[in-house]
């Protein structure tokens, strides 16, 4: 069944003629991926403007930042930041880091190139809808952006948006009237993209396989995007009718998260039954597998690279691959823990606390792999080896503050806490965006056929590692200190002292944010000037490199290939240099 | 470069781990003093969890370090070599240590947790009414007659006082509620507070109490607990309400016995 279909597919679209075909509306997985992936790197840009401007306030708390009141008078006038304005910032920086492009970039990004490829298909199973789900995305991206310029201006309720702060409307505050509404909107049109893409990975991943090409024999990186989309469809399925019910809540007169006799701005609201932890179960539910699809995609990512530059396959393989899937299916069972003191019923907290604990050990154990691996190799330094070692140790550093949280009777003193922040940017805010440079400088000579500059990314990886952990490592002190998170201004007694720290965090960001500027830079330089790419520059085994830097519309020029191998035959004696294709039918003395 | 990379990383570890030993000029990278009856539990908690976890992280991250050292100079033809018993001693050590560690750590932090939020409060808890609203906290005593009256959101009126909406004139009860905006305590006495929310989810979150709970629209949610130390805290909103979102704060005063109770009379005298 799989050879029939796979056939199918290398008909399923012709080659595509003329510029808007070719490059805007193209049903060609690599351009929709290269489309995602520059909708990424666009938001990133903004998502860390963002930052920076917050941090500078939180730094500065009068400070006057030239420009800011021309983004918004209201919310900066003479060029200083209202706290109502650093809340709305702040909820822009994290649902455009999230959404656009923590779950955008190493799964419809990367996924979306790579899969079909890696799977010896022509194309995603279903071209069309594939395209319609990269505009999608950017019509969800558009509107949230929409809400800077609105009257009222974006919304300030968190990327968490709880309700009744999210739900009751212009009375609750600046940025709660259109601002919230088009959040609501954005995300919903996001999930229904996401959701298209998911079924669309799902499909590939099942049916297009080449011949020869068993679900063992799969890439760990094509491992986790099947992961990840699995999770991933139910996962939005839910967040999709929670956008609606709140959006409902604020046009529509209806009451899901808003209890009676609520009086807010002197006037008591029209609302009667909801319930605000309604919202929470629901957003939760989405929301703690949506981390696991943001990281999931870059522990397959790093895991597919490690071994080319390592000349040996990765240490247990097949139980990484289990372990990504235990982790998938803890996934479901631990979103509590975001709520231990919502005032749900506190047992539900130790319910909750149990198979979050239990998560550490697969994550134990993918990273006793990756360091066990690394024993006994050949280590190749490039950049993007180097940021997969600097993944793992940041994956280390953000999983273990996760084991606080993770237990009630600290979280108590920890929740809403910069050790929290400390936490999550750590394993998204870093370690996530380390597989996706990781991706970039390995996969960039194929998806455009020129090599990366290797001085300036080993640049960019050592100003980034080391500014990384000057601006997260701090944070989980403050959080010790019990620094409360989502704070426009520092004025509590035991707060003040802590403002130098900040500061101190702030000088790191603003550096760390500027040596982004030289992958940027490296970027264009490489589209324009970098030498020209060999079909196999790293000398690796997966099918991605078994075609032309860049492929063909169709990826294998027509032919369908046949697999032989298993994913990682490096280091192999007795073969034509020591490592074996996939597609080699070389038979070689197996250690 | 590879040698480059262990040595960064094994600083970075060092530094890292110094300022979790080393708290700052009085201590104010750290918790703060513990100030409660169930605190030590939840400071034992902590402890436990940072020493595990701290060998954890130094251990792996030098560990990394060696290898990727190790693994950058080696010859050009090197026979890799695959880690003693393969991915078994990884899988059953992660099983066996965090299984270990869990199994523990939950055991004793579910009784620390239990203590707090599932048990019931003692019979003579001087019981506080606290209402959270944007962005203020307000403290009401239940007065002479030991009763509370009943609050009515349409009553709420800031502008005379009226914080909780009470109804002095048709609710006898209400009469000589004693309503404060800082929280006033005797030390060593249980205290039970129940907390609602006039508009959004607000938190009530004391440091020296390690006392963390949402205070949700919707809901009455007791909080109790006994303060072991005199002296004035402060209590801080910890979820996001609005644009007061970092002002909205609270003193918590924790007097001797005697002076709390010279403090109600004079409160209850002047309703």
């Amino acid at each position: 069944m799989s050879e029939a279909t796979a056939h199918a597919a290398t008909h399923q679209h012709t080659a595509p003629t003329g510029f808007f075909r070719k490059y805007v509306f193209s049903v060609d997985h690599k351009v929709i991926g290269l489309q995602y992936y520059g909708l990424g790197l666009f938001a990133v840009i903004i998502g860390m403007i963002l930052s920076w401007l917050m941090r500078l306030h939180l730094g500065w708390s009068t400070l006057a930042i030239p420009g800011l009141e021309k983004l918004s008078p209201v919310g900066a006038p003479g060029n200083v930041m209202t706290p109502e304005y650093y809340l709305s910032l702040m909820t822009m920086h994290g649902t455009i880091m999230v959404f656009f492009v923590l779950t955008n970039v190493p799964f419809a990004g990367f996924g979306n190139y790579f899969l079909p490829i890696q799977v010896g298909a022509a194309d995603m199973a279903f071209p069309r809808m594939n395209m319609m789900s990269f505009w999608v995305t950017l019509s969800a991206f558009l509107v949230l952006m929409a809400a800077f310029f609105v009257s009222g201006g974006p919304p300030l309720s968190g990327w968490t948006a709880y309700a009744p702060l999210s739900a009751i409307g212009q009375d609750a505050g600046p940025g709660q009237g259109l601002g919230q509404t088009l959040w609501a909107v954005s995300i919903a049109i996001f999930c229904v993209a996401q959701l298209l893409g998911a079924l669309n990975f799902i499909a590939t991943t099942l049916d297009l396989r080449t011949r020869g090409m068993s679900l063992a024999r799969m890439p760990l990186s094509t491992w986790a995007w099947f992961i990840t989309s699995v999770i991933g469809l139910m996962a939005f399925a839910v967040l999709l009718p929670a956008c609606i019910l709140l959006f409902l809540d604020r046009v529509a007169g209806t009451s899901f998260f808003v209890p009676s006799g609520l009086v807010v701005s002197d006037r008591l609201q029209p609302h009667t039954g909801g319930s605000p932890l309604l919202w929470q179960h629901l957003f939760w539910f989405f929301g703690h597998p949506e981390v696991y699809i943001a990281i999931l995609p870059a522990i397959g990512i790093v895991s597919h690279i490690l071994p080319a530059f390592m000349r040996k396959p990765m240490l247990g393989t097949r139980v990484l691959i289990g372990c990504m899937a235990a982790i998938g299916f803890l996934s479901y069972m631990v979103w509590g823990h975001h709520m231990f003191v919502s005032g749900m019923n506190p047992f539900s907290a130790i319910l909750f606390s149990v198979p979050t604990l239990v998560i550490t050990i697969p994550a134990t154990i993918a990273t006793l792999l990756w360091i066990g691996s690394v024993y006994g190799a050949r280590l190749r330094i490039t950049t993007a080896s180097l940021f997969c070692l600097g993944f793992v140790s940041v994956f280390i550093s953000g999983g273990i503050s996760g084991f606080f949280l993770a237990q009630p009777s600290i979280d108590t003193y920890l929740h809403a806490t910069y050790f929290v922040v400390a936490h999550f940017h750590f394993v998204m805010g870093v370690a996530a965006i380390f597989g996706m440079f990781a991706g970039t400088y390995f996969w960039m000579p194929k998806m455009i056929g020129r090599m990366m500059n290797e001085s300036l990314g080993k640049l960019h990886f050592w100003i980034t590692f080391v500014g990384v952990y000057c601006i997260f490592m701090p944070m989980h002190y403050l959080g010790l200190a019990g620094n409360v998170r989502r704070y426009a201004a520092f004025t509590d007694d035991f707060l003040v002292p802590l403002i130098p720290v900040h500061q101190f965090i702030t000088i790191a960001a603003l550096v760390t944010g500027a040596a982004q500027l030289i992958f940027l830079f490296n970027l264009v330089w490489t589209r324009f000037r970098g030498p020209k790419a060999s079909d196999n520059p790293w000398q690796a085994t997966s099918l991605e490199w078994s075609t032309t830097s860049p492929p063909p519309f169709d990826n294998f020029g027509g032919k369908q290939l046949v697999v032989h191998n298993e994913a990682y035959l490096y280091g192999v004696q007795g073969a034509s240099g020591d490592y074996v294709m996939q597609t080699s039918p070389e038979t070689v003395a197996q250690d | 470069m590879g040698k480059l990379f262990a040595v960064v990383l094994i600083l970075i570890t060092i530094i890292s781990t110094v300022f979790f030993i080393y708290h700052g000029p009085d201590n104010i990278l750290w918790l703060p003093i513990d100030a409660s009856a169930h605190g030590h539990g939840v400071d034992h908690q902590l402890m436990e969890t940072m020493y595990g976890s701290g060998f954890l992280f130094v251990a792996s991250q030098i560990l990394l370090g060696l290898f990727v050292w190790q693994s950058t100079s080696r010859p050009e033809g090197w026979k890799y070599k695959t880690f003693p018993g393969g991915a078994k001693p990884m899988v059953v050590s992660a099983i066996l240590l965090v299984g270990i560690e869990i199994l523990t750590l939950s055991f004793v932090g579910s009784k620390v947790w239990a203590g707090i939020y599932l048990s019931p409060a003692e019979s003579q808890a001087l019981p506080i009414d606290v209402q959270a609203g944007q962005f203020a906290f307000y403290f009401r005593y239940a007065g002479a007659d030991g009763k509370f009256g009943g609050i009515h959101a349409d009553k709420i009126d800031e502008g005379s006082g009226n914080f909780f909406g009470l109804d002095p004139r048709d609710d006898v009860a209400a009469r000589d509620d004693v309503v404060v905006a800082s929280l006033t305590i005797p030390v060593n006495r249980p205290i039970l507070l129940t907390m609602h929310s006039k508009d959004v989810i607000h938190s009530f979150y004391v440091r020296e109490l390690r006392l963390q709970q949402d205070i949700v629209p919707g809901l009455m949610i007791p909080l109790h607990f006994t303060a072991t130390q005199t002296g004035r805290f402060e209590i801080v909103c910890t979820q996001l309400c609005g644009l007061g979102h970092y002002q909205m704060k609270a003193y918590l005063d924790v007097l001797p016995a005697g002076k709390f109770d010279e403090w109600l009379k004079q409160q209850e005298a002047q309703q």
